[in-house]
């Protein structure tokens, strides 16, 4: 055993010290080109590092960032849930349209039961039938963007009378000096982080995602718990269309295109591992944050809005590879 | 060991047949652990050379070192009367020595001719594939095999003994002098196994070497000249198959004298915990019947296939039964899920650690109070110094050995992972506890310490089943045993009275299924 020990050892010493640049780099890389990009960004534009510009960015942040916080969960659980884009259109057409139909109240009502039900779609799909997350993902995608026409019958859709009610202060309010929609997205943020870690439910979360067959020989109820991260992911849309609906007072019926993409962006720039079983919304919390003052600076640069899209996948490329190079040189360093 | 005397004396040499391959004390160590002890063993040309013995007899390991994946201690291979050293498989398999697994390792959306030759296709001009060449060369390997299907039949259409003989036929690219069957017949059904014999006897006539493993006593005196045994690393005699019976060699496998602890095993038994009635899941096992009363070890004994965990999954309630009953307690129950068999306290340390016991990459307590999360917490909140209490118990019960609770399950050894596994369910305080090959893998220390633990658990009022293909294990825990071979319950004996050789007969197909008065049996 002895002498196993010392190989094993031996092993990983040499490999830390091979892999030093590659380590700090995997851990801190993304971090570290951040500050090196804000840093530029504010040489270049002075208004960047002004309040009024943070809190424009987070603000701006926070419609992702709220997303992101329900796929993350999903993410850990060692699923995708892709159709986060569609299911924001549908959200908020629906409750921009019944604003006017029905009234504020029962409209985000009745748009938190569809955006769920639309949840429980998905997380039948993959918790029970067992399918595969991400082509049962994706196919909502493209069902849902077609449901969204349907309703709507490919019209936009607006609030008639925007000044008259109290709708606007999802989007457009502010408490005690902070935006809403930012004071929403530390709310959500702080709950499911405090959910993630200090309850028995996230821990069967994380187990699920790191080892799904010793979760289930443990006698966790694996379908449900997956059922249930669709559920959460599905109820943050619900919150980010409440704050774009509010925000915009009226949806394009393709409002929410990309966003599965861009949400996706900021958690695998936060760090959280694509595999499942490891990650926080912390992590997620700021890969949002660095991805909207990314695409800020470059706005502010003067470059085009477009630019912004090159440049958020090219970062995202990078993170993936790194997040790769440390799993395989933590899979070396485990059989060795 | 007079048996032993004899059979070597008839054995090996005095025939004057010069063997292919000798291999001559063949000593292996692995730390702590003496694998291979001066092992001699030797095949020769035109003969299947049976290879017998008990799981961990060290079989595997001396199939590894002649085919080079383990380097010897000490001792010498010769082929054809040189000596050879094998640094790397390669070697091995250039100088004609081929393993053919139980695993396959086919590309399945291949032809069998590129199967066959994958790795070496036949080039011509261009670097492009010579298919001519290819089929010409493939076609005469199956005919030699003299197999019934083309070479260019996809793979995924064969049957899994045509893929096996598609392995054997990439085997034979390398001319081999010497082949070894590991186990051949695992997944083979009776009508496909004649096709194999068939090959096996055909390369024996053409002059190859055969080393046939198995446990299967008729398939060995249905095929092999020779039969050889080991037992606990060391060479224990050789017997010219004609000359011998079963039972002389069931004797060869087991002549040891167990050092048997009956006296430390529980004595004092409740009620009937767990009664099983003709439990079936159609296709993997039938009929299966038994009890465990309260405080009362039961072994359930049977070869690796025999259906045993699969017993055991289907009261953990991962299986769905098709047929039968499952009683707790005396009640019916039924059980859906694994979820559903914890709430009614049973526990299942399952027979794969790394896959199905731990989560690898969370740290040592979350995975001790993964299966009982609803103890350590209130109103859905982890209750971290209860968590902590509930690790520090049973690392100090166990004497685990990890720097801190933090550590990360992946990085024990297999021995401190299983205490892990074990004190997870202990945690949940269970009725009825099945331990799937508790010790596997797992260093001389460990093991006994976890064979007393089992025995320390039944004492304080556990039912518990311990599912192993060990007999000293089996022998020495358990109370009474259930022997299973092909999916049934061949026979149930008395822990502490029944003698190896029966025991070995009854897993190994030589007992026929029947409901001819086992011991205990409680009438249905």
């Amino acid at each position: 055993m002895a002498s196993a020990e010392q190989t094993k050892q031996g092993f990983m010493l040499s490999k830390t010290h091979k892999a030093g640049l590659l380590n700090f780099l995997s851990a801190q890389g993304i971090l570290v080109f951040f500050l090196i990009c804000m840093f530029a960004f504010s040489l270049f534009s002075e208004q960047f590092l002004s309040q009024s510009n943070i809190m424009t960015v987070v603000r701006q942040a926070s419609i992702i960032g709220i997303i992101a916080v329900g796929v993350t969960v999903v993410i850990i659980g060692g699923n995708l849930d892709l159709s986060v884009g569609s299911m924001l259109s549908f959200a908020t057409v629906v409750v921009v349209d019944l604003h006017d139909k029905i009234g504020p109240t029962g409209a985000i009502f009745a748009m938190f039961a569809l955006t769920l039900l639309l949840g429980a779609v998905n997380g039948f799909l993959v918790g029970f039938m067992r399918l595969n997350s991400l082509i049962v993902t994706l196919a909502m995608l493209s069902a849902i963007q077609g449901l969204v026409l349907i309703y709507s019958g490919g019209q936009n859709v607006d609030i008639a009378n925007q000044s008259e009610t109290w709708f606007g202060v999802f989007g457009r309010g502010y408490l005690l000096g902070i935006a809403v929609p930012v004071l929403l997205f530390a709310l959500l943020a702080i709950i499911v982080q405090v959910v993630m870690s200090f309850t028995g439910y996230g821990r069967r979360i994380f187990a699920i995602g790191g080892n799904p067959v010793a979760a289930v020989y443990s006698g966790i109820r694996k379908n449900w718990c997956v059922f249930s991260t669709y559920l959460i992911s599905a109820f943050c849309v619900a919150c980010a269309a409440l704050v774009l609906g509010s925000r915009v007072m009226g949806s394009q019926n393709n409002v929410g295109q990309g966003y599965e993409l861009l949400v996706l962006a900021g958690i695998i720039l936060g760090g959280t591992s694509l595999l499942g079983g490891a990650g926080s919304i912390w992590k997620t919390v700021i890969g949002v944050l660095i991805l909207g003052f990314i695409q800020n600076g470059l706005l502010l640069l003067g470059y085009p809005y477009y630019t912004q899209w090159l440049v958020t996948w090219v970062i995202i490329i990078l993170a993936v590879w790194l997040d790769l190079a440390n799993k395989r040189k933590r899979l070396l360093t485990r059989h060795s | 060991m007079n048996n032993a005397a004899t059979a070597h004396a008839s054995g090996a040499p005095g025939r004057g047949e010069i063997p292919i391959l000798s291999l001559v004390n063949i000593t292996k160590k692995f730390p702590g652990v003496v694998a291979l002890n001066k092992v001699s063993f030797d095949v020769r040309a035109g003969e299947v050379h049976a290879l017998l013995g008990e799981n961990g007899a060290g079989k595997s390991t001396l199939m590894k070192v002649l085919a080079g994946k383990h380097k010897p201690n000490g001792g010498q291979i010769l082929l054809e009367g040189e000596e050879k050293v094998f640094e790397t498989p390669k070697q091995a398999k250039k100088s004609g020595i081929v393993l053919i697994h139980q695993e396959q390792s086919l590309v399945p959306e291949m032809s069998v001719a590129e199967n066959i030759f994958l790795g070496s296709l036949p080039k011509k001009w261009g670097n492009r594939v010579d298919w001519k060449t290819l089929h010409r060369d493939s076609t005469e390997i199956l005919d030699r095999l003299k197999c019934s299907f083309s070479s260019k039949d996809m793979v995924s259409d064969l049957s899994i003994a045509k893929k096996q003989m598609v392995e054997i036929a990439r085997a034979l690219v390398f001319t081999p002098k010497v082949v070894v069957f590991d186990e051949p017949t695992a997944s083979l059904t009776d009508h496909e196994k004649p096709v194999l014999y068939d090959i096996i006897n055909t390369l024996r006539e053409q002059g190859v070497g055969i080393v046939y493993i198995s446990h299967r006593m008729d398939e060995i005196f249905h095929l092999s000249q020779r039969i050889s045994v080991l037992r606990d690393g060391e060479y224990n005699g050789t017997v010219n198959t004609a000359d011998t019976s079963e039972d002389e060699v069931t004797k060869l496998m087991i002549g040891r004298s167990l050092e048997l602890d009956h006296a430390s095993k529980p004595k004092d038994f409740g009620e009937n915990m767990l009664e099983l009635r003709n439990l079936t899941v159609n296709g993997v096992f039938e009929d299966v019947s038994f009890t465990i009363r309260k405080g009362e070890i039961v072994g359930m004994y049977g070869l690796v296939g025999a259906g045993r965990s699969e017993v055991a999954e289907t009261i953990f309630g991962l299986r769905k039964p098709s047929g039968g009953e499952i009683l707790l307690d005396g009640k019916v129950e039924s059980i859906r899920s694994s979820h559903d068999a914890v709430v009614e306290g049973i526990a299942l340390v399952p027979e794969d650690r790394k896959d199905q016991g731990l989560i690898l990459g969370m740290n040592c307590r979350d995975n001790m109070t993964l299966a009982g999360l609803n103890t350590v917490s209130s109103k859905g909140f982890m209750k971290a110094a209860a968590e902590k209490r509930v690790y520090d118990k049973y690392q100090q019960a166990m004497k685990i050995k990890t720097p801190s609770w933090r550590q990360k399950v992946g990085n024990l050894s297999g021995g401190n992972q299983q205490k892990i596994v074990i004190g997870k369910w202990l945690h949940t305080h269970p009725k009825l506890l099945i331990l799937d090959e508790p010790t596997r893998g797992i260093d001389v220390g460990s093991k006994a310490e976890i064979h007393a633990l089992i025995k320390e658990l039944a004492r304080t009022g556990y039912a518990v089943l311990v599912i192993s293909s060990e007999m000293p294990e089996v022998l020495g825990v358990s109370n009474r045993i259930v022997a299973m071979y092909d999916g049934r319950v061949t026979a149930e004996f008395d822990g502490d009275a029944v003698s190896e050789d029966v025991l070995v007969q009854a897993i190994t197909g030589q007992v026929v299924a029947s409901a001819d008065a086992p011991v205990d049996r409680p009438v249905a």
